[in-house]
């Protein structure tokens, strides 16, 4: 199978790349480990950011007010020029989105609606209902049907195939049927979503592993700011299925045991809408020193009663539902008990501000890759709003790359690549080792949760990392129980930890060498911000001995570093 | 209070097997212990050959639909508990099974896409939004909501015998763009809907109303559309 340009991943940065590839001419194909409506885009539940001014509140908005709460809320690591083109790109991306079809939730003018989210200045986010994830990315599916853009549903990416000067394409597996196939290919944009099942407790799908971080790793790409990883305030006890911001946002409280709305301590003038590190941070602070509530190990309750029946059920229906079949409490009638969960990885495939990579014919677009727009803290509704602006950049980038140009695709090296992939495959069936999956996976977690958690120091971490390093020498001597070729969840799970534990390795190399606290990595042993000697992305390369870090500086246009108070 | 539960489960692997097996796991159960969280615990402790479909685990990605104690649902949403001491697990009726609970979605897929599921817009859009006020987006509420799940499709009894009928699925999907403010593929929609395979072939026997794990009628999707076809066609637009 040969096609210009193959995107790996359904969800909404994938669709959108490969609809911009497809207007542009280039033959494009999507390569889905999922039908692409089953994404985790689709989870996304609040909005998405845009200056558009559409309310009273926010007429003196603008794209540069958008980038500077964006630069602020990173903790001065995004790269200021990507939030510039983040920011000023926004309008035009969801106004096209609506007239793609979005149904976004209306002003009394017809207008789409915006509300208030974390650290931001005005109300920003673009939303429809609580639901705004799972209407775009269904209007993108539907864009896609519409230009007839080939799907591989069901295939799982195995390994890049590349020659290390340029990428000719992929090796991947059919779950349907077991096979392995390489895809050959001018450019490939990964576009894979999320990481969050490396911790234990995360608000993310059970296929929101990012196996694919360790495949782009593997073949030479750095992967970016690992370290900083987003913790989500609001996550329901025990599943920690996601309860937006949005439900702050409407003006929702969290209150602790004493029936204090704790966030006066720690946020007086945000209070329950600060950026999330900060939110995330005080609830941990008020569980560890007693002003929590038991139930799932620590918690805060998430109070939406005095909103009223009539606005919860027209803007948060979709939580409503959510907690009453998870934990069968209803939001109208009791608060919700929530605590912090693994959200959203910052950090990534590194890439430029088109989503290429130093590996000519691949890009990364989304959640997976870092190009830095969201740099050591991303603010709500700035997620779906990087997968339609980079999903768009990166999708014109491979088309224009491809465009015009005779096909590159060696042949030799996608033989080699699918015969050497293939050969890891049968070499993992046929294994007799005694490692398993669930072992293995679970006390990556389990260590991830405990020790690159909310507050991080010197000597856990130092423990985290050798662990994840022992637990990748004990994966080399992991076998499978299930011996079918079709569908078969063993062998794919077993093949995505591979990836998973690569990527932690990263997350907890990037984070013990960062000897400062900044955004969502916060150190009990270097509790400030370091300018002078941090102000800096991590960039980790593969090795076989492990990650080695190396630093490149920000990108500062208008902006110089200040205290961040909310 | 832990309590034991027998899970019978359909296992069938047609390359293999002319007949299904049903095969039975007790496990224990515990509060909040859902469908979905119960097969992972076989498929991780006791059986790793299980195949089933799953992603979100909050009933938003539509991965898990499947047929449990005679009803579809929603794996990932149905509370193990009220279900009693035996619980069977079968794949979503009518659909060609690939593996145990994993069916082939080819023909849903295929009639999604037969009804032009996007918006059709004849005019260059403004410059900013298309307005819509917010009575007219109140209509397309119910319909937006769909998760692609199949459920409803697997239940009903026409799309079970017609490989052709459109079903309950793609026409409440052609009803979210018709009842859309927005939408300008009227009468060409309508066409498609009105069909041979289209909404008069639709008995209202509400199967898919009653089995949609998200509150969605299709079969008032259905009957809205008939009387739609009815109007353009007595004037004269169809």
């Amino acid at each position: 199978m040969k096609h210009q340009v193959i995107v790996v991943g359904g969800g909404l940065a994938g669709l959108r790349a490969a609809v911009e590839s497809a207007m542009l001419g280039a033959d494009t194909a999507v390569l889905s480990l999922l039908y692409p409506v089953r994404s985790h885009s689709g989870a996304a539940q609040g909005g998405v950011n845009a200056a558009l001014a559409n309310m009273p509140e926010c007429k003196d908005d603008s794209p540069a007010k958008h980038a500077y709460d964006t630069v602020k809320g990173s903790d001065f690591l995004a790269d200021q020029d990507c939030a510039e083109i983040l920011t000023s790109d926004a309008p035009k991306r969801i106004y096209e989105l609506e007239h793609w079809g979005v149904p976004f939730s209306r002003t009394p003018e017809g207008r789409i609606a915006q509300r208030p989210f974390g650290g931001a200045g005005y109300p920003r986010t673009c939303y429809a209902a609580d639901k705004t994830g799972l209407y775009i990315l269904h209007t993108l599916n539907e864009q896609a049907v519409k230009h007839g853009i080939k799907v591989y549903n069901e295939w799982a990416a195995l390994s890049l195939a590349s020659d290390g000067a340029l990428n000719h394409g992929l090796v991947a597996l059919n779950l349907q049927t077991g096979e392995i196939a390489s895809f050959g290919a001018d450019a490939v944009i990964i576009a894979t979503g999320g990481a969050g099942r490396i911790f234990k407790r995360t608000s993310n799908a059970m296929q929101s592993t990012g196996y694919t971080l360790g495949m782009a790793y593997r073949a030479g790409v750095p992967l970016k700011d690992m370290e900083f990883v987003q913790f989500h305030p609001t996550t329901i006890i025990g599943t920690n299925i996601l309860m937006t911001e949005g439900a702050r946002g409407e003006g929702g409280y969290l209150v602790n045991n004493q029936g204090e709305r704790f966030m006066s301590k720690y946020a007086p003038k945000a209070m329950e809408l600060a950026p999330r590190d900060i939110v995330s941070r005080s609830i941990q602070i008020e569980i560890n020193e007693g002003r929590g509530f038991p139930d799932g190990g620590g918690c805060m309750h998430l109070d939406l009663r005095h909103l009223g029946r009539e606005k919860i059920l027209e803007r948060l229906p979709g939580i409503r539902d959510l907690a009453i079949s998870f934990l069968g409490i209803d939001c109208i009638e009791k608060p919700v008990p929530i605590q912090p969960g693994q959200h959203f990885i910052m950090g990534g495939i590194d890439t430029d501000k088109d989503g290429a990579t130093i590996l000519p014919g691949l890009f990364a677009a989304g959640e997976c890759a870092a190009v830095s727009v969201h740099g050591a803290n991303r603010l709500g509704g700035n997620s779906l709003l990087e997968c339609v602006v980079m999903g768009q950049r990166a999708g014109a980038a491979a088309g224009n790359f491809v465009k015009g140009k005779s096909s590159a695709i060696k042949d030799a090296v996608l033989n080699d690549a699918v015969k050497k992939t293939s050969a890891e495959v049968d070499a993992l069936l046929k294994s007799d080792g005694k490692e398993r999956l669930v072992t293995l996976r679970d006390e990556m977690a389990q260590t991830m949760t405990d020790k690159i958690g909310i507050f991080r120091e010197e000597k856990p971490m130092r423990e985290a990392l050798a662990t994840i390093r022992e637990l990748s020498a004990r994966f080399r001597n992991i076998g499978v129980d299930a011996k079918n070729r079709k569908f078969n969840l063993d062998l794919l799970r077993t093949i995505e930890l591979g990836g998973m534990l690569d990527a932690a390795e990263t997350i907890a190399a990037g984070a013990l060498a960062r000897k400062e606290s900044r955004g969502a990595h916060s150190r009990l042993d270097f509790k400030t911000r370091d300018d002078v000697n941090w102000m800096k992305h991590t960039l980790a390369h593969f090795t076989a001995d492990g990650a080695r870090l190396e630093y490149e500086s920000v990108v500062q246009t208008k902006w110089q570093p200040e205290e961040r108070k909310y | 209070m832990t309590d034991s539960i027998k899970l019978t489960i359909y296992r069938r692997d047609p390359d293999l097997d002319t007949k299904p097996k049903y095969q039975t796991y007790e496990i224990e159960s515990q509060p909040g212990l859902t469908v979905l969280m119960a097969l992972y615990h076989l498929l991780e402790n006791m059986d790793k050959t299980i195949a089933f479909r799953a992603s979100c685990r909050s009933a938003v990605c539509g991965s898990c639909g499947m047929h449990i104690n005679g009803q579809n649902r929603l794996a990932c949403e149905t509370q193990l508990a009220p279900l009693g001491n035996e619980i069977l697990i079968e794949p979503l009726p009518h659909l060609p099974v690939l593996k145990d609970l994993v069916v082939d979605m080819t023909s849903f897929w295929n009639k999604y896409e037969k009804v032009r599921p996007y918006l059709i817009a004849m005019k260059n859009p403004p410059e900013k939004e298309r307005l819509q006020s917010p009575e007219q987006r109140k209509r397309i509420d119910e319909f937006i909501d769909c998760i692609l799940c199949a459920c409803c499709h697997s239940t009903c009894t026409l799309d079970a015998w017609s490989n052709d009928y459109l079903g309950p699925a793609a026409l409440a999907k052609a009803y979210r763009f018709v009842a859309d403010s927005r939408d300008e593929g009227g009468v060409e929609r309508l066409k498609i809907v009105a069909s041979e395979e289209g909404v008069f072939r639709c008995h209202t026997i509400f199967n898919c109303t009653e089995e949609c794990p998200k509150k969605i009628s299709p079969t008032f999707a259905i009957q809205e559309m008939k009387k739609k076809v009815l109007v353009a066609k007595f004037s004269g637009k169809m």
